[in-house]
């Protein structure tokens, strides 16, 4: 396991638990008809977003997707802000411009979620050029999932990420569905062969493990933060929920049996629990004590939320222009 | 023309493009330049020749043929800290670089709130006359003046394009600058020598007149001004205004010089259907409606496929003689 200390562990058990919490709370949000639009929940998938943002530093760079609410609050994004983007909010981190999947934050290095499949790869790719130019030593991650490696902005954008040694990984969450489509119908050959196919060093990890996610994710970074270029992290994965909210009855795609065995024996909230307990670093106490001050959080942070006011009529026509 | 005291100094089109993005790669660091057979190469069309020579090619990038990669780099390198200008060599291949144009570099500002900037200029050609055929001939600044979030500029002449390009560098917002690939080599005007910029939204008097306005865009404000010598003869006097920029566009100085003629017939390269041409002929009918003695008219090119042969080709691109007899119908001259 990777280089981690007992408190380190926590932490990432802490952020797993509030990227839960907070897409819990979307679902009802969404449910009782209180949110607007479409939400992609993240829920199964918490320890890509948390073992590979742990290993970067604050001014380091993100991009990511439709489902991109975990990977924002994992690089440092504060709930109430993100509730009240979800809602709308004038206090959002878009002044409600953005909502659900366009979620950014130059203060955390998130360069924003993407609602187009593969659409941040270039843009990573871009923030990655920008940090080797400028000298600055920030690593920029482009999250992505298992659908965008039918785009060829993705293959574009790697070969040059190679050539040019670009501080950049590529971080693909295999959760095996495109939306309603399970990539073997989608997605020919192997996954891993298409990055190494540049020469970019390719890795494939549990990606429910946040240990290993962690420490494959530390290497890769510490790899190209030193100017030895890009990577490639394969992370095998399962989404809980449907492709949004709306996707409830999902028999015609996968199985209540599928969902079932990844649920209970691939959490990766749960396995981090029973590795810190077998290994004498935490007890229930301590994990109820995180889940209670996480759901409180999430609480104080949706009514608040919820009472904010909505951006006033006059912010339509602000920012189309810089 | 608006343009100062050259003091006999001259420049092609091509040189005033190449000189505006010397003087800001020299002026700022952070400016750099990507796109395709740019460096030793210097471009298809040699524009840009001698500038890695200087700039090194850390500054002068040539990328693999991958337009929708480089552009959205340099959608990426400009929301961090740095100032692109890509070069796309044929505006043909516009269809390419769209998600990361319209979707990505328009709308990030305005989807982060105000948070995130992408200070990026997208350099490409436009024009048919080449013999080039369909996929090398269009004139699509139409497609990117729909798009909110971008600006869009189609210079005229050398002075313009040095001062516009000089503009969108140190803009903050996306800026599309459209050269006529025809006017790089075969244009020539004053361009001073000493540093000037040109806003953008602001609109020129290519030559005044007093009939009837005829608004023209890039390669076709030539041919306004030819069509203007040809009703000078008949004693009809027209006055040629460029806009320059069709976004921002400079409604105002449209509006005014048909309030002024009472007529106006707008001239564009780009197609005819639902183009830049109906914008700007909806402009003027709705601003100087009761001042008009006429519909407004408007020429664009042709609604098919550029053809190559010459003697197709040709028939497609508004010309001097059509704009001349539109205008002797609507000045009742015939
Ligand atoms: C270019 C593009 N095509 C199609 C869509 C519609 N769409 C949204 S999500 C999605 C599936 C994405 O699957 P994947 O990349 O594996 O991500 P996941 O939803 O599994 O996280 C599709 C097809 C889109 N948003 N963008």
């Amino acid at each position: 396991m990777a280089d981690v200390d007992r408190e380190q562990w926590l932490h990432m058990y802490e952020q797993m638990a509030k990227i839960r919490a907070f897409e819990e709370q979307v679902n009802e949000l969404y449910t009782s008809a209180k949110m607007p639009g479409l939400a992609h929940l993240y829920i199964g998938e918490e320890a890509v977003a948390v073992g590979v943002c742990e290993a970067l530093r604050r001014d380091d760079y993100i991009t990511s997707t439709h489902r991109g609410h975990g990977h924002c609050l994992a690089k440092g994004a504060v709930l109430d802000k993100m509730f009240c983007e979800l809602l709308g909010k004038a206090a959002g981190y878009c002044r409600g411009k953005g909502g659900s999947m366009h979620i950014a934050d130059q203060d955390t290095g998130n360069l924003g979620a993407n609602a187009i499949v593969g659409g941040s790869a270039a843009i990573a790719t871009g923030a990655a050029f920008s940090s080797k130019r400028l000298g600055n030593g920030r690593v920029a991650i482009c999250f992505f999932g298992e659908g965008a490696l039918g785009q060829g902005v993705l293959y574009e954008s790697m070969n040059m990420a190679q050539l040019w040694k670009l501080p950049v990984v590529y971080v693909c969450e295999n959760n095996l569905y495109n939306e309603y489509t399970h990539h073997s119908e989608s997605t020919a050959g192997s996954m891993k062969a298409r990055a190494e196919a540049f020469g970019i060093l390719a890795v494939e990890v549990n990606g429910q493990n946040v240990g290993e996610v962690h420490e494959a994710a530390q290497q890769l970074i510490a790899r190209a933060r030193r100017g030895d270029g890009p990577a490639f992290l394969l992370c095998h994965t399962y989404r809980y929920h449907g492709h949004h909210v709306g996707d409830i009855s999902r028999a015609y795609y996968r199985s209540k049996d599928e969902e079932q065995e990844w649920k209970t024996n691939r959490d990766p909230l749960q396995s981090l629990k029973d590795w810190l307990t077998a290994n004498g670093m935490a007890d229930a106490g301590i994990f109820e004590q995180i889940e209670r001050s996480v759901a409180d959080e999430v609480s104080v942070a949706v009514n608040y939320a919820l009472n904010a006011p909505f951006p006033a009529p006059e912010e339509v026509s602000q920012h189309v222009f810089a | 023309m608006s343009s100062p005291s050259a003091n006999g100094r001259e420049l092609t089109f091509g040189e005033a493009i190449k000189e505006a993005l010397a003087e800001e790669l020299r002026r700022d660091p952070r400016v750099f330049m990507l796109g395709e057979d740019i460096a030793e190469a210097g471009t298809t069309f040699k524009v840009l020749n001698g500038l890695v020579e200087e700039f090194g090619p850390e500054r002068i990038l040539d990328t693999p043929i991958s337009e929708p990669g480089f552009t959205g780099l340099a959608v990426g390198a400009a929301m961090t800290g740095l100032r692109p200008v890509v070069d796309i060599m044929f505006g043909d291949f516009s269809g390419l670089i769209m998600d990361q144009i319209m979707n990505q570099a328009a709308k990030i500002h305005y989807m982060s709130g105000g948070k995130l900037k992408v200070p990026m200029v997208l350099r490409t050609t436009m024009g048919a006359g080449r013999r080039s055929a369909a996929q090398h001939s269009q004139s699509l600044h139409a497609w990117y003046s729909h798009i909110p979030g971008l600006k869009v500029a189609v210079p005229a002449t050398p002075y313009d394009a040095k001062g516009l390009m000089k503009t969108a560098i140190r803009d903050d917002s996306p800026v599309i600058i459209l050269e006529d690939k025809m006017m790089y080599k075969t244009v020539k005007g004053p361009v001073p020598a000493e540093e000037y910029t040109i806003p953008l939204g602001v609109a020129d008097i290519k030559r005044e007149g007093t009939d009837i306005t005829l608004v023209a865009t890039s390669s076709m404000v030539y041919v306004a001004l030819e069509a203007a010598q040809l009703l000078d003869e008949i004693g009809v006097s027209a006055e040629v205004v460029d806009p320059r920029t069709m976004v921002p566009l400079d409604k105002q100085t449209l509006i005014e010089s048909a309030k002024k003629t009472s007529r106006a017939i707008v001239i564009d390269e780009g197609y005819e259907q639902y183009g830049v041409t109906a914008e700007l002929a909806s402009v003027i009918a709705d601003g100087a409606f009761y001042y008009l003695d006429a519909p407004v008219k408007r020429l664009g090119a042709m609604n098919v496929p550029i053809p190559f042969s010459p003697a197709l080709e040709d028939l497609t691109i508004p010309n001097a003689k059509q704009v001349f007899e539109m205008a002797k119908v609507l000045c009742g001259k015939n």
